[in-house]
């Protein structure tokens, strides 16, 4: 009897390791810019070329920082989500458009909706590079003071806006006491 | 003789053509041999982040080309391979590199599989010790008839 048990013991851990394990996504990667300050940047708006959108823009309130592209097709999928966001009217939401084309970009927010108070124009990608983005649609949530203290890579979804994003966006909007 | 000019075809076209597809990709270039070792070592040390399985010297997703451009001129601009790891590691964690860091986090990681098979072998050990090896002179004298009479068998079998 004891002989199997020992196996036995160690084929259940391992059992529910692996289940566990199953759960994750290999291809998420944490970020280790949580709990840092958000990169400087200061890059062209997107519909208007002579403004400005920068980290200090950033500062001063609780932010969702939503990198998107009008090639990214995973985009359109979570894009719904990000307008019904944007109308309910309490999160503040900036979109950085990284290494689009500037029509392309501009003619996809007609179509589809803009949910963002400004988009950041990021051409060549620098700025995504400091964000550490390497798959759009990339979601940043920034607290008063610029600094990040959540990131989702991959397209957001109503679960994780119902069981994250919002429980967060709340803790962090409460005034230090 | 045509058959052999196809293979030769055939093979010259094989083998180049990996190298063809490496044509898709900028090339950079340097006035300075050592700059130039510094981003071949580079290059081949950090993953591509897209193609997870990939260095950014094989990989030719976009942004792979993005970060070579990138650590192409932070050498031009002077800096060393330990501040161009930390640049990317600041914004992409310790899985960009290949070799990743041993600290408290990657021990387990690393000394694992050694521990592992040091735990195997005293096992295997151990359970040598316990049962012992048997050879015949350990057998009774009942088993060691069963033994003649089983190898008689046997050598009567491979003479037939």
């Amino acid at each position: 009897m004891n002989r199997y048990l020992i196996p036995l013991v160690i084929f259940i851990g391992l059992v529910v390791l692996f289940r566990i394990g199953l759960n994750y996504d290999p291809r998420r990667v944490p970020s280790p810019l949580v709990d840092k300050p958000v990169p400087t940047f200061s890059l062209p708006d997107l519909k208007n070329p002579s403004g400005t959108l920068g980290s200090e823009d950033l500062r001063g309130q609780v932010t969702l920082l939503n990198v998107w592209a009008s090639w990214c097709v995973a985009c359109r999928v979570e894009h719904p989500l990000l307008m019904e966001l944007a109308k309910k009217g309490n999160t503040r939401i900036y979109g950085l458009n990284y290494k689009d084309d500037r029509e392309e970009a501009i003619r996809w927010l007609d179509k589809f909706g803009d949910p963002y108070i400004q988009s950041a124009f990021d051409q060549n990608g620098k700025v995504g590079i400091d964000l550490g983005v390497y798959g759009v649609p990339e979601t940043f949530v920034l607290d008063r003071d610029g600094v990040i203290r959540y990131k989702f890579i991959g397209p957001i979804t109503a679960q994780l806006i119902q069981d994250t994003l919002l429980p967060l966006l709340e803790r962090l909007e409460k005034p230090e006491i | 003789m045509t058959r052999t000019i196809l293979y030769l075809i055939m093979s010259v076209v094989m083998v180049s053509a990996p190298y063809a597809t490496m044509a898709a990709d900028t090339p950079f270039e340097f006035d300075d041999p050592a700059q130039e070792q510094r981003y071949k070592n580079l290059i081949a040390e950090i993953r591509c982040l897209v193609c997870q399985n990939q260095s950014l010297e094989d990989s030719h997703a976009e942004l792979a080309q993005d970060l070579r451009n990138e650590i192409y001129n932070m050498i031009l601009d002077g800096q060393d391979e330990k501040e161009i790891t930390d640049f990317l590691v600041y914004r992409y964690g310790d899985f960009v590199l290949f070799r990743p860091p041993f600290n408290v986090k990657t021990v387990l990681l690393w000394l694992g599989p050694f521990i592992l098979l040091i735990t195997a072998i005293l096992i295997i050990l151990h359970l040598k010790r316990k049962h012992g090896t048997r050879s015949p002179a350990t057998l009774n004298a009942e088993e060691q008839q069963r033994l003649a009479r089983l190898l008689g068998q046997k050598i009567k079998e491979d003479q037939s």
